[in-house]
């Protein structure tokens, strides 16, 4: 009985969100804790990932006291979300969530705003990339690729999981320029995320996979693919990639990491964007908050209102004089 | 054999009344989200993964299969009654469907839909449940190559649809090539045809493209010819499928099958161009066979694309529990579930998982029974709907088209651009230019560059890459043997009469 009364509740709130879904538009009453989210991408992605896991948190915990909803808004890697989020200007019950992706996006479909546009809210993860092998690849250390490559640029085809401007484009890119490959040399290959680029590095289409790693976790678990490296300033923690040295250990010096935090649109007050920030101070002390870092491994880095500005800033530059190295700007 | 005792053994594990219950619950929601245009399978399944934190993995995951196979039916039933297209994968249902429907017959193009969808479901699932590891190491092989090769294939099978017009025909194709190049250079980041519209730099949706064209341009036709023409009341016909149905249905239903299943389990290999394949195939073969030829509402047109569609999401299932590779939304979000129980996706899935990916595959073959017993009722009742007078009834499709339109992305310009496809659609018509040419350039002129400059981008621009898998070069070889064997078949042309023209204009007019 406790299954069929757990299953309705199910079906119940299945229908509830399959209507709030259709958007009929309906005027809720002006219940001023109420709060969006934006997705940039579609669901199941990076965004989708932390940005529910945020709203499941702030609202699991009742944090808001209010509704949230969240909307995926799909289309040219987030910078159509981020267009409407800057015509959103003055809206205090919005937020999005963005990454180094949009950062990459804004440039690359020559947006006239970037993301320091926006009111920073908070950093609210980092993750790490991985440098991908598949089992019978001649590669058996970073070195051993960084020589080949070096020796023959074109001899080696690199593949991603997103395209020109989004973060497993880049890696490779500065990890080129790092050893002294000219990255306009380089040959990437896009896929449509880490499904079709599995395929590709185990089918040995590619000789090299750069991608995050979490959708990979059971390729590596099972020896069919290898990891020479990780980008970030430490190791991961997860148990098949603890023993993988970071670049910096094989003596590139290099630190690359994607990170996805959230943005409200420009011209909000002071008051209402410290009052957002510390809605997601108190999400981020929860307990609850602590199991989905260590589900989805990703690593806390909690960086909030100016300081996040900043950095914003920072990595927009960095991602531009890539491009530029490129020559995609 | 082993792999009988496994399926029964997760047989007997989804069948207890919860689980069961789930696999219904699934199937409802499934057709209820494939019903609306806009919201897939995958926009559910993630809206519903926050609900199922609550229940047993076996249990959710039963529910999403539930899911994923009711959006793909629920897609053809607007598909064939309304024109309006769910997904990408039930545009080729549309085409023969809903001139069936036109005439009466919607409760058989339903359920040979539902039928067609059974049987090649249940076949995928079996093929899935006992080849799953063999079909996914081979599938992984298949590369940009190949896949180009098979949409050349393809490209050269659309002659087959061009219509009574080569010049209109080729007019279409091309005009739907040039929407297909809409968005941004994926090798180069370059935005193309944007015109600085921050919208239009992604490629465009096919579904949006398709109802526009042909939802909403027959509803501004029909509209525009309303005082004109007497108003013909669709005619109500038999309720069931007739022998006869069945007779022409059953070769389909099981090409359709063949054609859709590798699709699915090759990376990146979707519906689409499997259901087109089965589409002209079953036009080819039923030429001369008797019956409504394609064009004015032929069963064969609906049977094979939908059995194509559904094998093709059985075949989804080889990569993703042989190798733990998402192929599609819908996949990516059910292994984001998977892990959300601490399971690891990979190829570890089937033996250290064994019970759950059993389960999983024998209530992917409950939920298809259960698909069956609740819409083969359900077609004629569906097909009442068309009763309704036309005036209403095209209000109410343009009301539903504009809804999906703006509910994928709450956004008014989505809708604006379906405007803007109706008036394409409606001045094709005017001008006799097929509209399905043009679908077919949409569909097929992204994934073709896609895949020929992924082809080139690893071989470094060597054209001799595009022979380099074996697959490729024998679907070459077959093109070149059907080139030829028409090209030594082709008779003289006959004379054609004036009138025979005028008959011809008139009725691509009327497509």
């Amino acid at each position: 009985m406790v299954g069929a009364a757990r299953a309705l509740a199910a079906v119940a709130a299945a229908l509830a969100v399959t209507v709030s879904a259709t958007g009929c538009g309906v005027t809720r009453g002006d219940d001023d804790r109420d709060l969006a989210m934006w997705i940039p991408n579609s669901p199941g992605g990076g965004y989708d990932q932390t940005g529910r896991a945020a709203v499941g948190v702030l609202e699991g915990e009742d944090i808001t006291g209010g509704s949230f909803e969240v909307t995926n808004i799909l289309g040219a890697g987030g910078s159509v979300a981020l267009t409407r989020l800057m015509g959103e200007e003055g809206n205090e019950h919005l937020l999005m969530t963005v990454g180094l992706g949009v950062v990459g996006s804004a440039y690359s479909f020559g947006l006239e705003h970037g993301l320091g546009d926006a009111t920073p809210v908070a950093q609210l993860i980092e993750d790490y990339e991985g440098v991908l092998v598949p089992a019978d690849s001649p590669y058996e250390t970073i070195d051993d690729l960084v020589d080949a490559w070096k020796a023959d640029p074109g001899s080696v085809v690199v593949g991603g999981g997103s395209s020109p401007g989004g973060p497993d484009h880049l890696f490779p890119m500065q990890l080129a320029e790092t050893v002294g490959i000219d990255p306009r040399e380089v040959t990437y290959v896009p896929y449509d995320g880490g499904g079709p680029l599995t395929s590709a590095l185990l089918g040995d289409k590619i000789q090299v996979g750069f991608s995050g790693l979490g959708e990979f976790e059971g390729q590596i678990a099972s020896g069919d693919l290898r990891v020479l490296a990780v980008s970030g300033d430490e190791r991961l923690r997860g148990e098949t990639v603890k023993d993988v040295p970071t670049l910096q250990e094989s003596g590139i010096d290099l630190v690359f990491t994607n990170w996805r935090g959230v943005l409200a649109p420009p011209g909000i007050s002071e008051e209402r964007r410290d009052e957002l920030v510390a809605l997601l101070e108190e999400m981020r002390a929860s307990p609850e908050w602590e199991e989905q870092l260590e589900k989805n491994g990703w690593i806390d880095r909690f960086v909030t209102g100016d300081d996040f500005g900043d950095f914003i800033d920072e990595q927009d530059a960095r991602v531009a004089s890539t491009l530029e190295e490129v020559g995609l700007l | 054999m082993d792999s009988f005792d496994l399926l029964w053994g997760g047989l007997s594990a989804a069948v207890t009344p919860e689980n069961l219950m789930y696999a219904a619950i699934g199937v409802l929601l499934g057709t209820f989200v494939g019903v609306l245009p806009g919201i897939g399978p995958a926009m559910a399944v993630a809206l519903l993964l926050p609900v199922t934190y609550g229940l047993e993995a076996t249990s959710s995951f039963i529910m999403f299969a539930g899911i994923y196979y009711g959006g793909m039916y629920g897609g053809s039933t607007t598909s064939i009654l309304l024109n309006t297209p769910g997904e990408s994968a039930s545009v080729m249902t549309a085409l023969e469907g809903n001139r069936m429907a036109k005439r009466g017959r919607a409760a058989q193009a339903l359920a040979t839909a539902a039928v067609g969808s059974f049987i090649a479901g249940t076949i995928g699932t079996l093929l899935v449940a006992f080849f799953a590891p063999a079909l996914a190491s081979v599938a992984v092989d298949i590369g940009a190559p190949s896949y180009f090769a098979i949409m050349v294939l393809a490209l050269v099978m659309t002659a087959t649809v061009i219509g009574a017009s080569v010049v209109r025909g080729l007019v279409a194709l091309f005009v739907g090539l040039t929407i297909g190049l809409v968005g941004l250079d994926l090798n180069t980041g370059q935005p193309r045809l944007s015109f600085g519209v921050a919208q239009l730099n992604d490629r465009l949706d096919i579904v949006v493209v398709a109802v526009g064209i042909f939802a909403l341009g027959e509803a501004l036709w029909v509209a525009a010819h309303l005082r004109r023409t007497p108003l013909r009341v669709i005619p109500v016909g038999r309720p069931w499928m007739g022998r006869r149905d069945l007779r022409r249905s059953v070769g389909p239903w099981l090409r359709g099958t063949a054609y859709g299943f590798p699709f699915g389990a090759i990376p990146a290999g979707g519906a689409e161009i499997p259901t087109f394949l089965s589409y002209v195939t079953e036009k080819r073969l039923a030429r001369g066979k008797g019956g409504e030829p394609f064009g004015e509402g032929a069963i064969e047109g609906v049977a094979g694309p939908e059995a194509a569609n559904n094998a093709s999401a059985a075949g989804m299932f080889v990569p993703m529990l042989a190798l733990g590779i998402p192929v599609t939304a819908t996949a990516s979000v059910m292994l984001a579930a998977l892990q959300g129980y601490g399971i690891t996706p990979g190829p570890q899935l089937m033996t250290e998982q064994s019970d759950l990916v059993w389960t999983l595959l024998a209530s992917l073959l409950i939920g298809n029974l259960l698909l069956l017993v609740l819409n083969l009722p359900l077609a004629p009742m569906w097909a009442k709907l068309l009763r309704i007078p036309r005036p209403q009834l095209y209000a109410g499709i343009l009301f539903f088209a504009c809804l999906g339109a703006y509910a994928t992305n709450l956004d008014p310009f989505d809708v604006g651009l379906l405007l803007a496809f109706g008036l394409l659609g409606l001045a094709m018509r005017r001008f006799g230019l097929p509209v399905l040419p043009l679908i077919l350039g949409v569909i097929l002129g992204p994934l073709m560059e896609t895949k020929l400059r992924e082809a080139l981008t690893i071989s470094d621009g060597d054209a001799s890459a595009l022979v380099s898998e074996p697959l490729a070069v024998v679907v070459y070889v077959v093109i070149a043997l059907a080139l030829l064997a028409r090209l030594l078949r082709r008779r003289p042309a006959a004379p054609t009469h004036p009138e025979e023209t005028d008959r011809r204009d008139e009725e691509l007019v009327n497509r």
